[in-house]
């Protein structure tokens, strides 16, 4: 490694004051600490030894958590679509097959969207003179996991520049930001163009090929509302669904394990849980965010049920849980630390208030079948309220103290 | 009514070089040094003696021209060498050449029932009042003022600390001494504040006129500021004493003796040295004479105080007046290639994305170096530093209002009640590495001088 750090030395007087490219420093800075973490020492009072974490452990802890939705959401893209078009049975069947047609679909969309988001926060980087953030290694990855493997390849660096830019740049950057990047760029997406992220076609890649007799395409969101519209039990209506490609397509076990239409990566509870798991174990995300924004959905999705007028109100409550990106977006959308509640009474409130409206969202509007990823970016406007309501609370407590 | 606190939040740093219980035969210290900026709060500090000048112990040297009834005096007798000044004639130390036996200012004994006035002034004039430090602001404590309380740590759980019980040993009288002088000073209690965690040191234990705590928990359970807050906290308009055991045995001798007798017991700590034991010397010694033929790696970084609130000093460098330690440690200039992304069980970390199995290792010690480990980037993490802070204080956002110099905010979120070692932990478990301790300083400034 010598060599490369000999380079480095070498180059380092460039991008220096005085340098010939000193505009494009914390370009330099950026490559340079990532190969290398910096020799900075202490300063001579304080603290004189520091953690070993920083930054980019933190953040690369995230990516790593999310490797499991992004696995299971290439061969899924893969085994919906050869489920869709009949060359398929079994989920093991033509496992190839089916990673190769995965891998095809998404790994464009992970390359476009950290390429996008990388041109962006360097180019802001540069002129705004701050430090590259490490914070895009996650956009950049959650922003393909919450698309439809059909999107548009263009969609997805528009989506990306936009959120990178209006979600967090203007801002200042990563730490600044109100509105979670990638939530943003899905929004944007939503809004901008929603024939290619809403309705029943979008989810399942058919190519050149027909889908089979019968197919529809739907997502379980979307059966469960008609549901609710026709009168109709929802599980009833979610068993009978699509009969034509296998019985249980919209079980609750199938539903948890993620062998369903949707989102690249959202579809999988389990692979969601297994992030959450590797979040809480590495203490990186809030566990209190995660158990009450469960717990928040699971709580209306009850009161709901008492309140029933209609059968998809009347769903019982725990299908809120496996369908649609509910559990994606509770583990690695709410957690972002810096558009969460930052009080830890807060994160209480705001996890439990993201699942609530998620379910209201879901089963009362029917514009908007998904609920979390609005119920999110809402309650990231919200979080500094309930964190002004938090710290006021500690400086009253103050206060009376003086006073009694 | 002695209090019980038992304490969660908090981090025990454990490093490789604890002292063993034994006074080291270290070569003695020539010279020693009174260093100015060791006293928060001295103004205008104003020099007493000139080069070439010979000195008691108990001599002054100093004194602060905005409140000159506080004397700063030499620790030991000898000879004034050297009286250094850096940039803008800022003055850095006076340092004075030792005689082989320590010869005292006689200031006769201290009558303990004279009024308290009296008697504040009589032990100003001593040399041992820069001991008591006035909370808010951590300053050295104005003889003028009256107390509500008086606070003493009798531990510290500083990483490599010295255990007091061991350093203290043989002082009970002058320990008793010093707190029945406190308790002449201040109209309220004098809380001795012991460690909860074990049987109480013989010391502690026989203390009358005082009330004595217990506290246990990891680091910072033994911060005087922690204790305060959990016994009776600092509202604003309030203002109380704190003052370190090493400091109540000097005022003990000081009312007994009737001189500044500053000789204690410190520990040389650290991984670099070959033997990390005790010694005994006076306040402001040399530090070379314990720590140079006694490392066993080049290159080093020597610390005057403990790694986490201490200063970085050199090998020729003084022992600050308020340390009761010195810590070892290898210096951390290199640059480590991905170092951030590798697996590894070598490095410390209160965060389990790095230490995720240090559980299985609880009392692992461990080599740390002053490498910052990372850049310094914008608050991203959450929720840690309350984690190790286990006062009622949100520490994020005190240190957003000091960064935004907002007064009003400042004060509501608790400035009164830390000072910099209070948050210490929180520098050092910060992701985006901020300097936090001297925001703390710079807010307490901003308060203290508005």
């Amino acid at each position: 490694m010598k060599f490369l750090r000999d380079l480095m030395d070498k180059q380092r007087p460039l991008f220096e004051k005085g340098g010939k490219l000193e505009s494009l420093y914390y370009a330099f800075e950026a490559g340079e600490t990532f190969l290398f973490s910096p020799n900075h020492t202490t300063a001579i009072k304080g603290a004189q030894v520091k953690d070993a974490i920083d930054l980019k452990r933190m953040m690369i802890t995230v990516v790593i958590a999310m490797i499991p939705c992004l696995l299971f959401g290439i061969y899924n893209t893969g085994h919906q679509s050869l489920l869709a078009t009949g060359a398929t049975a079994g989920l093991w069947d033509n496992f190839g097959d089916k990673a190769i047609i995965g891998l095809q679909l998404v790994l464009p969309i992970v390359i476009v969207a950290y390429a996008a988001g990388g041109l962006v926060e360097a180019v802001f980087a540069v002129i705004r003179k701050h430090p590259i953030n490490e914070g895009f290694l996650v956009t950049g990855m959650l922003i393909p996991l919450v698309v439809p493997a059909t999107t548009p390849l263009w969609q997805v660096a528009l989506a990306t520049i936009f959120a990178v830019v209006i979600a967090k740049e203007v801002f200042g950057g990563t730490g600044m930001n109100i509105l979670n990047v990638a939530m943003t760029a899905r929004a944007f997406l939503y809004f901008a163009y929603p024939a290619q992220i809403s309705g029943d076609l979008v989810w399942t890649y058919l190519g050149e090929k027909t889908a089979v007799d019968g197919f529809s395409g739907a997502t379980a969101l979307a059966v469960a509302y008609n549901a609710g519209v026709d009168g109709v039990p929802v599980v009833d209506a979610l068993a009978e669904h699509n009969t034509a490609l296998g019985a249980d397509l919209f079980s609750f076990a199938n539903m948890f394990m993620g062998w369903i239409p949707g989102s690249i990566g959202e579809t999988s509870t389990l692979m969601a849980l297994l992030g959450a798991a590797i979040l809480i174990g590495t203490g990186v995300a809030s566990w209190k965010i995660i158990v009450s924004g469960f717990a928040g959905a699971y709580l209306m999705g009850l009161l709901l049920n008492v309140l029933a007028v209609n059968e998809y109100m009347a769903m019982p409550p725990q299908y809120h849980w496996v369908m649609g990106g509910l559990a994606f977006g509770i583990v690695f959308m709410a957690t972002d630390p810096v558009s969460a509640a930052q009080t830890e009474t807060g994160k209480w409130i705001y996890g439990l208030l993201i699942g609530v409206l998620t379910v209201i969202i879901r089963v009362t509007n029917p514009a908007y079948p998904e609920g979390i990823m609005l119920a999110v970016l809402f309650m990231n406007v919200f979080a500094p309220l309930i964190d002004y309501y938090v710290v006021k609370a500690n400086k009253t407590r103050r206060l009376q103290r003086a006073t009694v | 009514m002695s209090k019980i606190v038992k304490l969660n939040k908090g981090f025990d740093i454990r490093l490789v070089g604890k002292a063993s219980k034994e006074i080291a035969n270290f070569a003695s210290a020539q010279t020693f040094a009174i260093k100015p900026t060791d006293f928060i709060g001295l103004q205008r500090p104003k020099v007493l003696v000139n080069e070439g000048d010979t000195v008691k112990a108990g001599t002054p040297i100093l004194v602060d021209k905005a409140s000159d009834q506080v004397i700063y005096a030499s620790p030991v007798s000898g000879e004034i060498v050297e009286i250094k000044r850096g940039d803008r004639r800022k003055l850095l130390e006076i340092k004075i050449l030792a005689d082989k036996t320590v010869i005292h200012e006689n200031f006769g004994k201290i009558d303990l029932s004279q009024n308290r006035d009296s008697l504040a002034a009589k032990l100003a004039s001593t040399g041992v009042w820069p001991n008591i430090i006035q909370r808010p602001f951590g300053i050295v404590a104005n003889p003028a003022d009256t107390p509500k309380a008086i606070f003493i740590s009798a531990f510290d759980t500083h990483p490599l600390a010295p255990d007091y019980g061991f350093t203290l040993q043989g002082e009970e009288k002058y320990l008793q001494a010093g707190i029945d002088a406190l308790a002449k000073l201040t109209p309220g209690k004098v809380h001795l504040n012991v460690d909860g965690s074990k049987p109480i040191d013989a010391i502690f234990s026989g203390v009358k006129n005082a009330q004595i705590n217990q506290f246990s928990g990891p680091h910072p359970a033994g911060n005087v500021g922690i204790q305060i807050h959990h016994l009776d906290p600092i509202n604003k308009g309030d203002l109380v004493w704190t003052v370190s055991p090493a400091g109540v045995v000097q005022i003990g001798k000081a009312v007994l003796e009737g001189v500044y007798d500053t000789s204690k017991i410190i520990a040389v700590t650290g991984s670099e040295l070959t033997k990390a034991a005790y010694v005994k010397t006076f306040v402001g010694a040399n530090v070379s004479a314990f720590v140079k033929g006694n490392l066993n790696s080049g290159h080093v970084r020597v610390i005057s105080g403990n790694v986490l609130t201490g200063e970085k000093i050199n090998l020729e460098g003084f022992l600050g007046f308020y340390h009761n330690q010195i810590t070892v440690i290898p210096e951390g200039d290199y640059y480590e290639f991905l170092g951030w992304a590798k697996p590894t069980a070598s490095k410390l970390s209160y965060h389990r994305a790095l230490g995720l199995l240090s559980f299985l290792t609880p009392k692992k010690e461990f080599v740390l170096d002053s490498n910052c480990r990372g850049e310094e980037r914008a608050f991203v993490q959450t929720g840690v530093f309350e984690s190790v802070t286990p006062m009622d204080i949100l520490p994020v956002y005190l240190l957003k209002a000091i960064m935004a110099e907002d007064f009003d905010e400042m004060e509501e979120l608790g400035i009164y009640e830390i000072v910099e070692e209070d948050l210490a932990l929180c520098e050092f478990v910060d992701v985006s590495k901020h300097p936090v301790q001297e925001l703390v300083r710079k807010g307490i400034e901003l308060i203290q001088y508005s």
